[in-house]
């Protein structure tokens, strides 16, 4: 067993920022002998070829699939092909919607030891160890694999900075397995624009999670975010429950509010799905109730307090 | 037909806890149990299918592979329509990863047979994101993870979904049965139980099953059957936000200032 194998994301033909990430991922545990090996599984996958050509990739090899879009048993048999053909002691996947059709079943097939929203790998001594959270990101869990020779962990996105650095690495190919699908693809649906907000583009948001507690209380914080200046945003409960479009939705299946420079959070208590779409904005100020909410720990600013009353000293006040 | 659901009882941890003795767990005083958010969508699902089939009759059994204290969570399932519970436990599965979890579910899954095996896309404990599809490629069934929409109709031989993808973007997708389906939050809207099926519930049968009762040996749940180990839990040191002290009208004349200050640097 040796070197690292990094399984490339791509949808519709386009890589994913998250696959460069993986790459430095990979520097960080790589031994001397160690060459780090990215796969395109793809259509095309020749196309995906400069996207991948960074420093820090020794080889990349290219699987030609026929299924254009995401397919969980295409996918599956690609990677355990190229486990077998390559024999690598790590593997690392994104932690990705895909990959959370896929990254287990092809760990609990293999036997590999296997770790998921992976956010730190390291050695110590000969062994190797990744971190995660556990408990609503509360507590850090370091696990190990013992007696398992290969290793697959998938890593949670916006954790290692892509290498900038152009590079030309060897590219080769493997053929890919002959699989039957049995899950087809029909088509992609963009999200319906039922509003006309921009949240990528919004350089001011004030957002409402859980705790406004009920619909009739979205028009308190309509009318703050308005004196304010401020677009209206929302967390996830907030959306499923149709109180806000889907388009107003901040996080990992909503919006990144990429433009972002003011994010106020009032009633959120910070699950990851939701920090991975404000944590990068310089100035968050978080409000909530209960002291020990996630979100004090990424933000700049925090306030304790009932988020009715703040609503209405901020209302007064500005 | 069968719906088989497979549910976990996740622990919250209480305002203040400690860490056990061996460092590897919260003391369980410490931990406020309660059904997974997810695995509440994915019941309601399956409740959904059986009431709105027409001809063939559908049963729902929800399933988790947990000591005693899980009861409470199984007999929430059933007040909420669930026609029957399964949980599994021996003392050799303490200690289990969502792999070995994983194999007593296959085992499960085999026994009842069921055309859709339904699990939550991930627990609100541990996130792994795994059990379902772990379960599926142990029985080499068809599966697909993260889904926000489900038809089905009970007799068909397949499944139409579609899940949802980072952005918010769907992708529609057909799956041949019996499939394991991970499900996401905002499904659908999960019924709150009435307080007479919290009573008829109570007085139900919760099925217990022993590894020997599913012929699973003990090797392959545990520390041995898992595809990793704990080593250590702790508390991180995170970075805090400087928090803003007094009143509510002194903490929201800072808030102003911040805002007024940020909006300046913006513009």
């Amino acid at each position: 067993m040796s070197g690292i194998l990094v399984i490339a994301e791509q949808r519709g033909g386009e890589l994913r920022p998250i696959t460069l990430e993986l790459v430095t991922a990979a520097q960080g545990v790589r031994r001397a002998a160690d060459k780090v090996t990215v796969a395109l599984i793809a259509a095309t996958p020749d196309a995906l070829i400069p996207a991948v050509s960074v420093a820090g990739v020794d080889e990349i090899v290219t699987l030609q699939v026929e299924a254009r879009a995401f397919d969980p048993d295409v996918i599956e048999a690609a990677v355990r092909a190229l486990i077998e053909s390559r024999q690598p002691w790590l593997v690392l996947i994104p932690h990705s919607i895909d990959a959370f059709g896929y990254a287990a079943a092809v760990a609990a097939k293999g036997g590999h030891g296997f770790a998921s929203d992976v956010f730190r790998i390291e050695y110590r001594g000969d062994e190797l160890i990744a971190t995660r959270g556990g408990y609503g990101q509360k507590v850090d869990i370091e696990v190990d694999f013992p007696g398992k020779p290969v290793v697959l962990l998938a890593v949670r996105g916006n954790v290692y900075k892509p290498p900038e650095a152009a590079a030309s690495p060897l590219v080769s190919s493997l053929a890919a397995p002959a699989v039957k699908s049995r899950v087809r693809s029909v088509e992609f649906i963009e999200p319906p624009a039922s509003d006309d907000v921009d949240m990528t583009a919004a350089e001011f948001i004030l957002s409402i999670g859980r705790g406004i507690g009920e619909e009739a209380n979205v028009q308190k914080f309509r009318e703050l975010a308005d004196k304010l200046g401020a677009t209206l945003g929302c967390s996830r409960p907030i959306a499923d429950a149709g109180w806000l479009p889907k388009s107003r939705q901040v996080g990992q299946s909503g919006k990144t509010a990429s433009a972002c420079k003011l994010y106020i959070a009032m009633g959120i208590s910070g699950a990851i799905q939701h920090l991975a779409g404000m944590k990068h904005v310089s100035t968050v100020i978080a409000i909530n109730s209960d002291a020990a909410a996630s979100i004090f720990s990424i933000a700049r600013y925090g306030v304790v307090a009932d988020i009715f009353e703040m609503a209405d000293a901020l209302q007064e006040q500005s | 037909m069968k719906i088989l659901v497979a549910v976990k009882q996740v622990a919250a941890l209480d305002e203040d806890f400690e860490i056990r003795a061996d460092g590897k767990d919260v003391e369980p005083e410490f931990l406020l149990r309660d059904l997974n958010e997810w695995d509440d969508f994915s019941l309601e699902e399956a409740v959904r299918i059986k009431e709105a089939s027409a001809g063939t009759p559908v049963e729902v059994i929800v399933v988790s592979v947990a000591p005693e204290e899980a009861d409470e969570t199984l007999r929430k399932c059933l007040a909420k329509g669930a026609d029957r519970a399964i949980r599994v436990w021996d003392d050799a599965i303490a200690g289990s990863d969502p792999i070995a979890i994983a194999r007593v579910l296959a085992a499960v899954a085999q026994r009842e047979a069921p055309q859709l095996l339904f699990a939550g896309a991930q627990s609100s404990d541990h996130a792994f994101a795994a059990t379902g599809i772990a379960t599926a490629a142990l029985l080499d069934w068809p599966h697909a993870a993260v889904l926000t929409q489900l038809s089905f109709t009970p007799g068909a031989s397949t499944a139409r979904f579609r899940r949802e993808l980072e952005g918010g973007l769907l992708h529609e997708m057909e799956t041949d049965l019996p499939a394991v389906l991970t499900i996401q939050l905002g499904i659908n809207t999960p019924r709150y139980a009435s307080l007479r099926a919290i009573k008829q519930a109570a007085a139900k049968p919760i099925e217990l099953l022993t590894l020997r009762d599913l012929s699973v040996p003990e090797s392959a749940v545990g520390e041995a059957g898992s595809l990793s180990r704990v080593r250590r839990m702790y508390v991180p040191e995170k970075g805090r936000a400087q928090m803003i002290e007094g009143s509510v009208e002194e903490q929201a004349k800072r808030v102003i200032e911040i805002i007024r200050a940020a909006a300046g640097g913006a513009a």
